[in-house]
């Protein structure tokens, strides 16, 4: 009875209300850091600008070369034509390099705050059908993810918007849409590439859910799938392959040759294979063996070609792949036996998740790859809040080194502070306050007793010791690495805190990976 | 029994369908803790803006001067921080604050001086901008709200909501966020660049103090703030009347006076006392406090000399010492209704309106305003935005307005736009549906009211887009000023008016009670 009173309370003016909230506290962070991806992505809109398409992705006038797939490419030149009114000097593709103007620094900020504006769209359609107060912490998870504050609006990235078509994606799945979803995926994998890792899930799924109905209809449905994909996929990749510049597109936009692991390490598995070479060789060098060092090394923050371990085998790009894909196993394996839309949003979750543990050379900021779609799932149990509370603020500690500045040091610790308190009370009173919403007035009297057992209203969320010892530990490792280390070390050993917030947060990470795991074998 | 009620209210909480229940209903700490980290976000992502004066030598802006207290404070003795000599010329930023300011400075002086000793040397740090400077000057800043301003809030709420316990816990929140997230403050002290957070913080525990009745503890809190910026006088009329009102109420209004006598004395002189060896360090101090010959008023101030400065030559009319004599009895005798209606019948909410009234007649009348002054009939204000949202809504909306052209000044636009709408998306927080709080005092005068926001909005735009023509270039700042200042006459003869009605109403209730 309660949840239908709640329905007809008007979600678009809240969604309003928290994406223009967002948007005022995004253009009052306008002025923080620029860092090198304001000139990387200058240096798109400049190529693609004035320079004919059959040569964005051969130029090479600036070290930052296009390497994201054509759709994103477009996206770029479509900006390009509002940069030359506000400012020419932006689209130059010689004189505007290194370009730092205050025009071109807001003009880019303010790309970004607008384009989020597609995944403000994308989280209203998700959970406009669900109870009020459940929407709402999701809305609060996504929109203020500080995260994504981080990343996009602090750094400077896109990653709102594509995140919006993902789950644009999603919602059409778990609507039961699948054409519809199918064909937003690949317009998303003509954006940024990266996002294909959650490709296999997508087609077994889409296989198994969409293409059924008997021999007949079952291919005729993979036809059509198949002819929305192919339509994409043309659209976006044509022009090159008009212009004979298919293989340059590829090479570029897959390059292989950078390393295993990016400068700073993301916090994945590869973390504890370099850890465990590192002491194997550092004792078995103790015990007299001769081992041979590596010629390039992981501390010194190179972005080489080859992965040097000293001891344990050499890993390829072929080998991150097939584990990436051994580790998505599980949840295909499940989506094939019984694909249900309820559970997709946690298949794709769980195969970005895989993709960033395996995966070859993983950007820290691809955690949000998984931390914002999981948000749709987050307040379904109070296992799951559990479970989304530690995660979301380790991976959002992770991207801490990207703000290395003094200046936005205290923003980002309150940013993550004030998203732990809202997380903290959103979970415990939902949880502790369910029996309240979901009762009906006969069952009030009872209710009362439950609600007035404040013991149970204060521990609703109750993370468990390990969680807490570990979250405790988080702030040991950032204390160290702020205070303490300088204090015993002065200046040597200079990667170590880095290498310490990658160590402890991958733990974070691989505990959430488990725990996915688990959840995807275990639900039926 | 008790106990019933407040399960009834958990109930009725989430039937409402409550936005934020989730939020308040783990009590007043908890969501202050979550609005005070939500203020203290915003006051780090303005202070990434300029400051005034940003790299506009020679003479700067209040950063400057700020620095140049400290740099003044931790260099010489106590004794000559006021004095003019060759180590501290007093015409370039000289200090002229109570002692208690330069206190902070010295303490902040300290702090600057273990991190960056060249940002604060004598003489040699004239002007001094770095990257660092500008972090830890705007670090001290930061840490002062957060020691001063966050926790007196914090009482002042405590006491509030414990005086009116009808009041629901999430428009109690709201009103935090009112006081927390004001605009003007937020952009005049960590944009502008001025510590209004530790007199104005010392002023709302002063205010919370007489609210859960703890007389002597608001008068040492206030003369603080007194002690820490002479502008807090604009409020004294109100708490020297409340109080007298109420000890003239008590068994023994004497002693009752005397004992607080006693207590601001005892303070001052606990703040003053390096001043107080000798009649002559004393004035040179309250010299310096008081800048007559700076004027009745500079620049384009909202008053009421500065706009009526357009038909009236008050400065070629009389001399400064006349003005300075016409000024303060137009001050006072505006303040007088407010002052006497506190004597008469002191109550908590009139109290309240006091300060509003009497801030707004020091900021309408007297003498040397400051366009940064309106941050004081805004502080009573945001105290009352239960009571009266639409005051407090009108008043913040053409506070900023009237600081418009100097923030302009300050480079501080995007952060004005951002925390504009900011302001305005609080105010109109999604809320419980049927919370038909805000009544508007002005329904029949919509169509004015729209005219009017239409007006200024249109005029923020003429104001960045447009240049004055040659032969008055000041005409656009004339012209806000003269708005705003029609603004701020009106909502102070309706706040003036609400107060008297107060007794009105009260005494009618007391009527009606007895009747009973």
């Amino acid at each position: 009875m309660e949840k239908q009173k709640q329905k007809p309370s008007k979600p678009i003016k809240e969604i309003l209300w928290f994406s223009l909230f967002s948007t005022s506290i995004k253009l009052l962070l306008l002025p923080s850091y620029r860092s090198t991806d304001f000139e990387v992505h200058r240096n798109w809109l400049a190529t693609t600008h004035s320079l004919p398409l059959s040569h964005w992705y051969s130029d090479t006038t600036s070290q930052w070369t296009l390497d994201y797939p054509p759709f994103f490419a477009y996206f770029e030149l479509f900006l390009s034509f509002i940069a030359a009114q506000i400012d020419p000097a932006i689209v130059n593709l010689h004189e505007g390099l290194n370009y730092k103007a205050d025009s071109v620094i807001y003009f880019q900020r303010i790309t970004v705050i607008v384009s989020d504006l597609i995944l403000h769209y994308a989280i209203y359609r998700i959970t406009r059908n669900l109870d009020s107060t459940k929407r709402r912490l999701i809305w609060i998870l996504v929109i203020w993810s500080p995260a994504l504050l981080i990343v996009d609006h602090m750094h400077f990235q896109y990653n709102g918007f594509l995140l919006g078509f993902l789950l644009i994606s999603i919602s059409a799945l778990i609507e039961g849409r699948d054409l519809m979803g199918g064909f937003f995926f690949a317009v998303l994998l003509c954006f940024k590439h990266l996002f294909a890792v959650a490709a296999p899930v997508y087609f077994v799924y889409l296989l198994r859910h969409y293409c059924r109905g008997g021999l007949f209809k079952g291919f005729g449905r993979l036809l059509l799938m198949g002819l929305a994909v192919v339509v994409v996929f043309v659209a976006a990749f044509w022009p090159f392959v008009y212009h004979n510049q298919m293989l340059q597109v590829i090479h570029r936009m897959f390059p292989f040759g950078r390393g295993l692991c990016h400068a700073f390490w993301a916090p994945n598995f590869w973390v504890f294979y370099i850890m465990a070479d590192k002491l194997l060789a550092f004792f078995l060098r103790r015990m007299g063996f001769n081992v041979q060092r590596p010629a390039g090394s992981f501390t010194s923050g190179l972005v080489g070609d080859s992965s040097p371990f000293a001891v344990l085998p050499q890993i390829t790009p072929l080998v991150t792949f097939i584990m990436v894909l051994l580790a998505i196993s599980p949840c295909l394996f499940k989506a094939w036996k019984n694909p249900q839309p309820r559970k997709v949003a946690r298949w794709i979750t769980y195969a970005y998740s895989c993709g960033f543990l395996f995966g070859w050379h993983v950007h820290e900021k691809a955690t949000l790859h998984f931390l914002i779609p999981l948000a749709i799932n987050a307040v379904d149990s109070i296992n799951d809040a559990r479970h989304y509370f530690l995660l979301s603020i380790v991976s959002c500690y992770s991207l801490f080194p990207l703000l290395f500045e003094t200046r936005e040091y205290p923003i980002k610790v309150t940013l993550l502070l004030l998203h732990c308190v809202l997380m903290w009370f959103g979970f415990s009173s939902y949880f502790s306050g369910e029996t309240t919403t979901n009762s009906n007035k006969h069952l009030q009297k009872k209710n009362y007793e439950d609600i007035s057992d404040k013991g149970k209203l204060g521990v609703g969320v109750g993370v468990g010791w390990l969680c807490k010892s570990y979250l405790l530990g988080l702030v040991a490792v950032e204390i160290w690495g702020q205070f303490l280390h300088t204090l015993f070390f002065g200046n040597k050993l200079p990667f170590l805190p880095l290498m310490l917030v990658s160590v402890y947060s991958a733990l974070g990470i691989m505990y959430s990976w488990i725990w996915q795991l688990k959840w995807i074998i275990l639900s039926s | 029994m008790g106990n019933k009620k407040e399960r009834k209210v958990i109930i009725v909480d989430q039937n409402d369908n409550n936005p934020w229940w989730w939020l308040v209903n783990k009590g007043l700490g908890a969501s202050f803790l979550c609005i005070s980290l939500f203020a203290l976000l915003v006051r780090l992502a303005v202070s990434l803006h300029p400051y005034s004066g940003a790299g506009n030598p020679p003479k700067f802006g209040d950063f400057e001067a700020q620095r140049h207290w400290m740099e003044i404070t931790i260099n010489l003795p106590v004794k000559e921080w006021y004095r003019n000599s060759t180590a501290n010329d007093l015409s370039y930023w000289g200090l002229d604050y109570p002692p208690l300011t330069a206190y902070q400075s010295y303490v902040h002086g300290i702090f600057l001086k273990s991190f960056l000793p060249e940002s604060v040397s004598l003489f040699t740090s004239r002007g001094y901008e770095s990257y660092l400077g500008k972090l830890l000057m705007r670090w001290t800043v930061l840490s002062s709200d957060v020691l001063v301003f966050l926790p007196a809030v914090f009482y002042f709420v405590i006491s509030y909501s414990a005086s009116r316990p009808h009041r629901h816990k999430s428009e109690i929140a709201w009103l935090m966020a009112m006081i927390l997230l004001n605009p003007c403050l937020i952009l005049i002290d960590h944009g502008h660049f001025q510590f209004n957070c530790i007199s104005l913080g010392l002023t709302i525990g002063a205010v919370a103090a007489i609210i859960s009745s703890r007389e002597l503890v608001a008068c040492a809190l206030f003369t603080l703030a007194l002690s820490h910026k002479q502008m807090s006088a604009y409020f004294a009329p109100a708490f020297f009347s409340h109080l007298l009102g109420r000890c003239l109420r008590r068994r023994n209004p004497f002693l009752e006076v005397s004992k607080l006598a006693l207590i601001v004395m005892g303070t001052f002189a606990l703040v003053w006392w390096p001043y107080l060896h000798s009649k002559e360090a004393f004035l040179e101090v309250l010299a310096r406090l008081a800048p007559f010959e700076r004027g009745i008023y500079e620049d384009y101030v909202a008053n009421f000399w500065c706009t009526t400065s357009v038909l009236i030559k008050w400065k070629k009319l009389f001399n400064t010492s006349s003005l300075k004599l016409i000024s303060l009895a137009a001050t006072l005798s505006t303040c007088l209704p407010s002052m006497i209606q506190q004597i008469k019948d002191p109550s908590n909410k009139g109290f309240l309106y006091a300060l509003l009234n009497s801030s707004f007649s020091f900021y309408l009348f007297s003498f040397q305003v400051h366009e940064k002054s309106i941050l004081l009939p805004l502080l009573p204000a945001s105290l009352l935005a239960l009571e009266e949202p639409l005051v407090f809504r009108w008043l913040i909306h053409f506070g900023l307005f009237s600081m418009f052209p100097l923030l302009c000044r300050d480079q501080l636009v995007l952060a004005y736009i951002a925390l504009f709408s900011l302001f305005y998306l609080l105010f109109y927080a999604p809320r419980k549906k049927d919370s038909g709080k805000i009544r508007s005092f002005f329904t029949l005068k919509l169509l004015i009211t729209t005219l009017l926001v239409f007006c200024s909005f249109v005029l923020h735009i003429v104001y960045l887009a447009m240049n004055p023509p040659k032969r008055y270039p000041f005409l656009f700042e004339a012209i806000i000023m003269l708005v705003s200042f029609t603004q701020f006459v009106w909502l102070a003869l309706y706040t003036n008016k609400k107060q008297w009605m107060l007794q009105k109403q009260s005494t009618w209730v007391e009527k009606e009670k007895k009747l009973l």
